[in-house]
């Protein structure tokens, strides 16, 4: 019994080699252009949420306050929103002004349209150091 | 008629509640005539925004802004002596939000001259506007003070002609950060009737112009910037003092060049960030500029607010009435010839919510 596991084992063993799966640490310029290319598809439906009139219910739209994203902070997000009376990450300040701006209604934390929304908003800080916490 | 006189009752009730509520700070009062017999004052309102959602709904946020900026206004003892406003009356420049603006603007005690901007005029090129509210520019006398109203949100033909529909062309030009906009400007035909109508003015009389768009350039990618500003600067700066006052960038903002001292005014809808804290840009914010305080959002009219001007013997003194904020006011510095704050403008007055980034 054990020796038939074994040796099935070892079959699966070669199986699995003879496959020609990539290495975990080898990756090339395509990979990672698929990747960047992924979270630009993502900054890009960012934008377009963030300039959209039916976001939220009244026509009003992020970028009306926050033209390219300015004035949002991520890099110093999760910070004490004194407001809240807590330490928060970005996303509720986000769902914040849906709901109040917007008055529209709040989105769940792992919402791909929340996602993108926060891809975007990074994005537009990229290259500025973090400062977590800041005021 | 019945429903203005109706909503005329309305603001009438509403400025009362507002005078047990909210007490006018006295210096503003103070300020007006407290000089000499030549000076006086007028209030700036601007930046409104109106926004129709439909039907017979607006968005409350701005509504709230504007209506209590007159509201305000219509309380200031000894009155201004009149009232302009400094243009974005609307959103999208449709009808429902130019009559909604107009009735809201209606309440006021004073007579209101208007300036056109972007969000007024992109829609059918200002045609609606000035069925309500006149000549998109024009100049006129007051008190020995010679002033000036522009048209500063135009832009090139080919942009305001290459567009499908009227409503999408309103739309691109309304999306501040939208790289599909032009940069605005006040181009030739209103040139030259500034230059003949600056030709009729002794060089020694103080010139006040008023503009949507900044004449000066201070970041293009929102247009913080007109095109042509340095031709308006040079046609302006023979005068002994001249003045401009503008909106737009839902700030405050002054400046000196050479003759000229520049205003910015704040808007009644939402505060605009300051373009510096955009990461990816470089801008020419003056250096002069002590800048308002980080808006807080959780008040909703934080960082907006109106404004009393006085003019000091020809030299504008701004009065920022700031509705959940500490007032503020820029005053001409004879000795330094700038508009300069009269409590922060020294590094070491500042304080850190001036601190944008």
């Amino acid at each position: 019994m054990f020796q038939i596991k074994k040796t099935s084992l070892y079959l699966g063993v070669i199986g699995l080699l003879m496959v020609p799966l990539s290495q975990a640490d080898e990756f090339t310029t395509v990979d990672t252009d698929r990747w960047q290319q992924q979270f630009m598809a993502s900054v890009q439906q960012g934008r377009e949420l963030w300039t959209s009139p039916t976001l939220g219910t009244n026509g009003v739209a992020c970028a009306q306050c926050h033209p390219n994203a300015a004035n949002t902070h991520p890099e110093t997000y999760p910070k004490f929103q004194k407001q809240i009376g807590k330490v928060i990450p970005l996303w509720e300040m986000i769902n914040w002004c849906l709901r109040n701006p917007l008055e529209g209604v709040a989105l769940a934390a792992d919402d791909p349209k929340m996602t993108a929304i926060q891809a975007y908003v990074t994005y537009e800080r990229r290259g500025v150091k973090l400062e977590p916490g800041k005021h | 008629m019945s429903t203005l006189n109706r909503s005329r009752r309305n603001f009438i009730k509403n400025s009362s509640a507002l005078a047990l509520g909210c007490a006018l700070p006295i210096s503003l009062v103070e300020l007006a005539f407290a000089d000499s017999e030549q000076n006086f004052s007028f209030a700036y309102i601007s930046d409104a925004h109106i926004q129709h959602i439909k039907g017979t709904r607006f968005v409350r946020n701005w509504d709230k802004g504007l209506i209590r900026a007159v509201a305000e206004t219509n309380l200031l003892a000894p009155k201004p002596d009149f009232v302009m406003f400094g243009g974005d009356l609307a959103q999208l420049g449709s009808k429902p939000e130019l009559d909604h603006g107009a009735e809201i603007m209606s309440a006021l005690n004073q007579d209101v001259r208007y300036v056109m901007g972007e969000h007024d005029y992109y829609l059918d090129l200002g045609a609606y506007w000035e069925k309500l509210f006149g000549p998109q520019y024009y100049s006129f006398d007051h008190k020995g003070v010679h002033f000036i109203v522009l048209n500063s949100i135009r832009t090139y033909d080919e942009w305001t002609h290459r567009w499908p529909s009227n409503e999408q062309r309103m739309l691109e030009m309304a999306g501040l950060d939208n790289p599909n906009g032009s940069p605005f400007m006040v181009g030739e035909e209103q040139r030259k009737w500034l230059q003949s109508d600056l030709a009729k003015v002794a060089k020694s009389i103080p010139v006040v112009v008023f503009s949507h768009s900044p004449l000066q350039k201070i970041y293009k990618g929102w247009n913080f910037w007109t095109e042509d500003a340095e031709q308006i600067q040079a046609l302006l700066q023979p005068f002994d003092k001249v003045n401009v006052i503008y909106g737009h960038v839902h700030q405050i903002q002054y400046n000196q060049i050479g003759n000229i001292s520049f205003h910015s005014v704040m808007a009644t809808a939402w505060p605009w960030p300051y373009p510096s804290s955009y990461a990816q840009a470089e801008q020419y914010l003056p250096k002069l500029t002590v800048p308002m305080n980080r808006a807080d959002p959780f008040f909703e009219r934080d960082a907006t607010g109106w404004q009393l001007i006085n003019m000091a013997n020809g030299n504008v003194d701004m009065n920022f009435t700031l509705y959940n904020n500490s007032e503020r006011s820029v005053r001409f510095n004879k000795t330094n010839k700038q508009p300069e704050d009269s409590r922060y403008q020294e590094e070491s007055a500042r304080i850190p919510g001036q601190q944008h980034y």
